[in-house]
């Protein structure tokens, strides 16, 4: 019997689990899976609560119900890989031993890290990346009737590097909505040199900020909060104040990636970015946000990397060599407020570019740019999310990135 | 990708002018680049840019600044001063290597 562990029962985890479960012969095969949280959260519902616009308890499930029978599901805390001997050591002091493992832990938010931050939590300082954190900020958006609105992104890379960007645009239109607008001034601090990762996007969603009058603070990278002067500062000291500072923390992988030897300077599985499997040791792979690969730490990255590994997977322990590669793909929905979205599709190589999705010429998503039909494919995910693409079932998207449909700007 | 005449020869840079080929780069091409956005290579400057070289040719990819703190030992404020504004594209910029991949 070979043992197959998975670390992490998130998106990456769960549909690895779903796939390969189909994949492998139960006779040969005992896959574990290591769920630390017991809840198993629809994440982009974290972008809508804050705005009242989705009730909180329908964005989670037990996450049990996700696994498939024949999968051994282990709740706890992982302590420690140890890759020489092949074992796994829980908090709780059970060992798993394993031939292969997969490391789908994730990205976590990370507010001790900036000096400042963690000390008015929930205060002044709010976030929506955890479901608590989401919450939160849905009471403090609500009885925020004017002043500065701070929009913050602290270190890249983080989680969804889109989100930020459309939380901006969705204030935008709760506020206008509420009539306030105009008591709020909104400005955008990140630390990159515009308003999103690439260029051709980055000049389209700073367009975007601009017409709504949104002010944008690039490469500013955040040395510490001055949590009762309300200040980001920044180490070549510029200071940024707020009354409501919607901040995205540093983002980190699991520190048991860390303990352990595995992670890089932020606990991020370094891995080969098109096979995903660990150079130092050939039998550990790393698979969603969890892997330091130079594409969006994103579900949807998640989804396309899995529709490519399995099949790796089986053919490297049949003895073979991998051959498909996984090619950095990403489509990201981007709520733009008032009932539209954009959408962007890019890869390791090619960055966002206008055009239409998925087929050429007809679409129906138009590709960086706002459309009411990107906002209903955007809330048509959902159910497809829990029905079709956890348990791994084959959902009508390419894996790879295609350049039928899309234009190169001159 | 384009090539540019620089320390009297070709090299290979991308759109924004950034060196493509980690082997055409040498001391001599790293002071031209710091001169081109206007720093002034001081001793604790070179020790930033060897250590990105060296960190380079380990792992393939471009230190992030964050990196250059943990693993290089130089601290992100240090950075600021010696490579202002940018310290990241300039540290990489002058080192002739990528930008730092961070930015997806």
């Amino acid at each position: 019997m070979r043992r197959l562990l998975i670390l992490g029962a998130g998106t990456a985890g769960t549909i690895a689990a779903n796939k390969l479960r189909r994949m492998l012969d139960a006779d040969d095969w005992q896959i574990t899976i290591v769920d630390q949280r017991g809840t198993h959260y629809y994440q982009p519902a974290f972008l809508f609560i804050p705005f009242g616009r989705y009730r909180p308890d329908k964005a989670r499930r037990k996450a049990s119900r996700l696994i498939p029978s024949g999968v051994t599901r282990v709740e706890g805390e992982i302590d420690r890989v140890d890759p020489d001997a092949r074992r796994v050591a829980l908090a709780d002091g059970t060992v798993l031993p394993y031939d292969y493992l997969i490391i789908a832990t994730g990205t976590s938010p990370h507010p001790e890290e900036t000096p400042g931050m963690e000390g008015d939590w929930h205060g002044a300082v709010h976030s929506f990346y955890t479901f608590d954190d989401a919450v939160a900020l849905r009471g403090a958006l609500a009885g925020f009737t004017g002043g500065r609105l701070v929009v913050h992104i602290s270190e890249m890379p983080i989680k969804c590097p889109v989100a930020p960007l459309e939380f901006t645009l969705l204030a935008d239109a709760h506020l206008r909505e509420r009539d306030i607008r105009d008591k709020v001034d909104i400005t955008f601090v990140t630390p990159l040199s515009g308003a999103f990762t690439k260029p051709v996007a980055s000049a389209a969603f700073g367009g975007m900020l601009d017409e709504r009058g949104i002010a944008v603070e690039p490469d500013f990278m955040v040395e510490s909060i001055d949590a009762e002067a309300h200040r980001l500062v920044s180490y070549d000291e510029r200071e940024v104040p707020y009354d409501l500072l919607v901040t995205v923390p540093v983002n980190k992988g699991a520190a048991f990636v860390g303990r352990s030897g595995l992670g890089d300077e932020l606990d991020f599985v370094p891995v080969d970015p098109h096979t995903l499997r660990h150079a130092a040791h050939p039998e550990i792979f790393a698979v969603g946000d969890a892997a330091a690969v130079p594409t969006s730490k994103a579900g949807a990255v998640a989804h396309f990397e899995l529709d490519v590994f399995p099949e790796n997977f089986v053919r490297i322990v049949a003895g073979e060599e991998p051959v498909e590669s996984f090619d950095g793909h990403a489509t990201c929905f981007i709520e733009s407020g008032a009932g539209k979205a954009m959408l962007i599709d890019f890869n390791y190589d090619t960055e966002p570019l206008p055009g239409m999705f998925p087929v050429p010429a007809l679409g129906p998503l138009p590709l960086l740019k706002e459309s009411r039909f990107n906002h209903w494919g955007k809330l048509a995910f959902e159910p497809l999310y829990w029905s079709m693409l956890l348990p791994g079932r084959p959902l009508p998207l390419p894996a790879h990135m295609s350049m039928r449909g899309k234009r190169v700007p001159s | 990708m384009s090539t540019t005449t620089l320390a009297g020869r070709e090299i290979h840079v991308d759109a924004e002018g950034f060196l493509t080929e980690y082997d055409e780069w040498d001391e001599a091409l790293a002071a031209q680049l710091a001169d081109q956005i206007g720093v002034a290579l001081t001793p604790e400057h070179w020790d930033v840019i060897r250590f990105l070289r060296a960190d380079y040719a380990e792992t393939g990819q471009t230190a992030t600044t964050r990196r250059v703190q943990a693993v290089g030992g130089f601290p992100v404020k240090q950075q600021f001063v010696l490579f202002p504004k940018k310290p990241g594209k300039k540290m990489s910029y002058i080192a002739g290597l990528p930008k730092p991949a961070g930015c997806v």
